[in-house]
């Protein structure tokens, strides 16, 4: 094998590795630009249940293409993206919505950060003020001789 | 004393993390249990020409319904513990054979031995997608009512089985 072939040659798996994922899952045209969004959007807030930490639109495990033709099919009989949703944490919870709502469930993961924030806020305040007042403390006149005989008694010492 | 209050802070932090490191991420709570059994109607694996629904799954008071493939290699983990079970004879055994194809499952049972009293054939998964499943093997434990009480997410073991299991199948026929 001549060294340029061998060198295009894997210049070309090169390049089947890197469109490998856009191939991988097929793109779907609707013929209703409106209904081409919504599918888009579902599968993209939608979570992969077995890829924990994908989209549909990105998940290429066996499920994800199963729950995607789902999705497909309910998009173009005309449901609405609430549908969907519905249909789809009707079997397997608020899981996998990645926008969860907001219901007594969740309301740690909603406002949870923003409890900490809170709470760190006001323990860094009681913290700096405690210190700025410790600072604003003034000496007593018997504290204030004291200090004064022994800075000089310092210089005595070290003249 | 003021210095270690960061360190018990720093240990409560600890604690919690380490918990979470105990919690399995794919054991995701399922929203049908409590619900009753859902609506299927499908052939059985070992012969086309019968139709059964989930009617057959509380017939003969509690049962339990496990999704499997032949595909699956955890399925084939739990098969011994799903043929001691069933030997023991304390609850029917119901399988949903999920995304397989019909002449490789049943060499598949041939092979290792069959525990269930009657397979559900679901190639396309459609069974599969309404009972939410998404990881193989889940079984259900379905009461005598038809209603889903618990779902077992990956394979049951011996552990699972006595002290899981059996507890709440003796709660559910003293509810009878």
């Amino acid at each position: 094998m001549k060294p340029s072939y061998s060198c295009a040659l894997s210049i070309v798996l090169f390049a089947c590795v890197l469109s490998w994922p856009a191939w991988a899952i097929q793109p779907r045209d609707f013929s209703d630009p409106q209904q081409q969004a919504r599918y888009q959007q579902l599968i993209a807030e939608l979570r992969c249940l077995v890829c924990q930490n994908e989209s549909l639109a990105e998940s290429q495990a066996d499920l994800a293409e199963d729950l995607r033709n789902e999705i497909d099919v309910l998009v173009r009989a005309g449901r609405s993206e609430q549908d969907i949703k519905t249909y789809l944490t009707d079997r397997y919870g608020d899981f996998v919505l990645y926008n969860p709502p907001v219901k007594v469930s969740t309301y740690l993961l909603w406002f949870g950060p923003f409890a900490l924030m809170v709470g760190g806020l006001i323990f860094l305040i009681i913290l700096l003020r405690g210190r700025s007042r410790r600072v604003a403390v003034a000496l007593t006149t018997e504290e204030q001789q004291r200090l004064k005989t022994l800075l000089q008694n310092d210089r005595s010492d070290h003249p | 004393m003021r210095a270690i209050i960061p360190l018990f802070l720093f240990a409560g932090l600890l604690a919690l993390l380490y918990s979470g490191l105990a919690l399995n991420p794919r054991e995701i709570p399922s929203p049908l249990v409590g619900k009753p059994a859902v609506a299927f109607i499908a052939e059985l694996l070992s012969d086309p020409s019968q139709r059964i629904d989930q009617r057959l799954l509380s017939a003969k008071g509690p049962s339990l319904f496990n999704v499997w493939a032949s595909w699956c290699a955890a399925c084939l983990e739990e098969h011994g513990q799903l043929l001691a079970l069933a030997r023991r004879g304390v609850i029917p055994i119901y399988g949903l054979n999920y995304k397989d194809e019909r002449s490789t499952a049943q060499r598949w049972l041939a092979r290792l031995g069959d525990p269930y009293a009657a397979t559900v054939f679901d190639p396309n998964g459609r069974v599969g997608l309404d009972w939410g499943v998404y990881g193989v093997p889940e079984t259900f434990l379905i009461d005598q009512r038809g209603i889903i009480r618990h779902k077992y997410i990956g394979p049951l073991t011996p552990e699972l089985v006595e002290k899981d299991l059996l507890p709440r199948l003796a709660k559910l026929r003293a509810e009878q």
